[in-house]
């Protein structure tokens, strides 16, 4: 009986090297993953529909500016809070490099953002003003996509002049 | 709680990218260095070990620390991998501590190690700023420089903190690594230099800032009676202090400090903290590590401090967190020349991981290191030179930190000989 011969199919895959020695080589890895916002889903439907919605604590009334479904302070459950569209600035840098898949973007300013009402701060973009343009303590206003992405991205700030 | 020893430490020297070692053996290097070092200690008498490294994204490889640890030949001996973002080496430190106080083990190993290579610089920041809210400050930039320029903007409008003092940090950890074989970058900087390099996120520019950097440290830990049998220069880890804050900076609060025993109440009437411009986390680690050390006044009971400077407006932000000055300060402590090797108190004579680098996992753990040579008076016999000995060091603190504050840890340190 002839011998049988086993092989791998030969395939025109290879190997992306960068050195032999050591050997370095390319290696790729990639997911997608089915992401939740669980409780913090009206949070995001409110951007979509051009709202920002911050919580309050239905104890001691703390207001949260970036949304929370229970209080830091005392553990309680927080109600959704609206929150005003204007702000001032409290701290803010533009960014010249970042992530990898936000490279594209820069330069970008980020904000963190203050309310009247709010006694936390909300993180964002500043769109239109960069580094020489703003200050600490400028008055700046939400805008919102068009288009939402359902992510944060979904608000920025301006300047209220702008 | 018994008392704790460190009884010995090694490092690999810290480079951009060693693709000639993977993770495995990088901790080798250093664990061999460290048994070198206390001929009296051999692999059989290791109760166990603790692991440290931050990112399963950089090394590709879930459970690495079970690959070092058969790797060491302590299989199948306990071991637990701890993880903190940049404060992992800290954390594990004092894991390893209480493994040993606790009366689990006698004699612990603390390993840890980062390969940061495998990726580019920016896809490597994306891996670092998965370790912010994916929800709500990921999607913005993927960038934690951003997030600490935003922390030292406000300390310079709380403070009238400078770009210039902020580079003066640069300048001297970068001068101490010239003494340093360890370092990565010794170099001679001056404020200028600092100020012109690629700017990355206002304030910061590129020499504010810390390198992602492939390496590993080990720091074994042992019980008295063990220590004792070890080696004649044994040092105590006298005080264990750890803080945490929140993940957003946004959530920050703005209320009143968490005082040190030598700060009164009176100083800080006007000062609304932590805000997004100190690190409440540090200052609770700071608070709990000096009661147990039984350290009141830091800058005059301490003999050096090696901190976690992955920024040098963190740097800054930092003295003040661990009482070196008042809130406010930070600023002209660094001007006046009383954290350089020669000031009041020497915060990074090591060059820190400015100079160093910053191979997360490993980084805490080269602190302690470094910590243990301070105070062991051996800085010449394993740097070659004893141009950064802190003459007659008795006593010092390592602090390290992860992103924006977290979670802190500060270990006092003291010779228990």
């Amino acid at each position: 009986m002839a011998k049988r011969k086993f092989r791998l199919p030969e395939t025109e895959e290879g190997a992306v090297l960068f050195n032999t020695d050591p050997i370095i080589l390319k290696s790729h890895y990639e997911m997608d993953y089915i992401h939740s916002y669980a409780q913090d889903s009206p949070f995001f439907a409110g951007l979509a529909s051009g709202r920002l919605l911050g919580s309050r604590c239905t104890r001691c009334r703390k207001v949260y500016g970036t949304p929370r479904a229970h209080c830091m302070d005392d553990g309680a459950k927080t109600e959704w809070e609206e929150l005003p569209l204007r702000g001032k600035v409290h701290s803010y840098t533009t960014c010249f490099y970042g992530g990898q898949e936000f490279l594209e973007e820069t330069p970008y300013t980020l904000v963190l953002v203050e309310f009247d009402t709010a006694d936390t701060l909300f993180l964002s973009r500043l769109v239109g003003a960069g580094d020489s343009q703003v200050e600490i303590g400028t008055e700046i206003e939400a805008r919102f996509r068009r288009n939402s992405r359902f992510n944060i991205t979904d608000v920025y700030f301006v300047p209220v002049d702008g | 709680m018994r008392p704790v020893f460190m009884v010995s430490g090694g490092i690999t020297k810290f480079s951009k990218a060693s693709p000639d070692k993977d993770f495995r053996y990088m901790v080798k290097e250093a664990f061999e260095y460290s048994l070198e070092d206390v001929p009296g200690l051999t692999v059989d008498q290791i109760d166990g070990s603790v692991c440290s490294y931050f990112s399963d994204h950089f090394t590709r490889q879930l459970k690495a620390g079970a690959m070092v640890q058969d790797y060491l030949g302590l299989c199948p001996k306990p071991s637990i991998r701890v993880e903190g973002g940049g404060a992992t080496g800290g954390l594990c430190l004092q894991t390893a501590w209480a493994e040993v106080a606790s009366g689990r083990m006698d004699i612990a190993v603390a390993f840890g190690f980062e390969t940061m290579s495998r990726v580019n610089t920016w896809k490597g920041n994306e891996f670092i700023a998965l370790a912010s809210d994916t929800n709500f400050d990921y999607p913005l930039g993927g960038f934690y420089t951003g997030y600490y320029a935003m922390m030292a903007k406000r300390h310079m409008h709380e403070f009238g903190t400078t770009v210039e003092q902020f580079a003066m940090v640069a300048i001297k950890n970068h001068r101490n690594a010239v003494h340093n074989p360890y370092a990565q970058s010794p170099m001679e900087l001056s404020i200028d230099d600092v100020r012109s390099s690629a700017m990355v996120a206002t304030p910061l520019t590129m020499l504010d800032i810390c390198t992602m950097s492939d390496g590993a440290a080990v720091a074994i830990l042992a019980s008295e009676e063990a220590a004792s049998r070890l080696t004649d220069r044994p040092i105590k880890i006298s005080g264990v202090g750890a803080g945490t804050d929140t993940m957003r900076l946004a959530d920050r609060p703005h209320g009143s400090v968490l005082m040190l025993p030598h700060e009164s109440e009176e100083e800080y009437k006007h000062l609304s903290w932590p805000g997004v411009h100190s690190f409440r986390g540090a200052r609770a680690a700071a608070k709990a590590a000096y009661r147990m050390g039984g350290i009141e006044h830091p800058v005059e009971e301490l003999d050096f401090i090696e901190l976690h400077d992955a920024y040098t407006s963190s740097e800054v932000q930092t003295y003040e967190d661990l009482g070196l000055c008042r809130y406010g300060e930070g600023g002209a402590f660094i001007e006046g020349g009383h954290p350089a090797l020669e000031g009041k108190i020497p915060v990074n004579p090591s060059g820190g991981l400015l100079a160093c680098g910053h191979p997360v996992g490993a980084t805490g753990l080269m602190q302690a290191v470094f910590a243990f040579w301070q105070l062991q008076e051996t800085m010449a016999k394993h740097l070659g030179n004893d141009k950064l000995q802190v003459k007659d060091a008795k006593r010092g603190a390592i602090h390290s930190h992860a992103g924006t504050g977290t979670y802190i840890t500060v270990t006092t340190m003291e010779r228990g000989f």
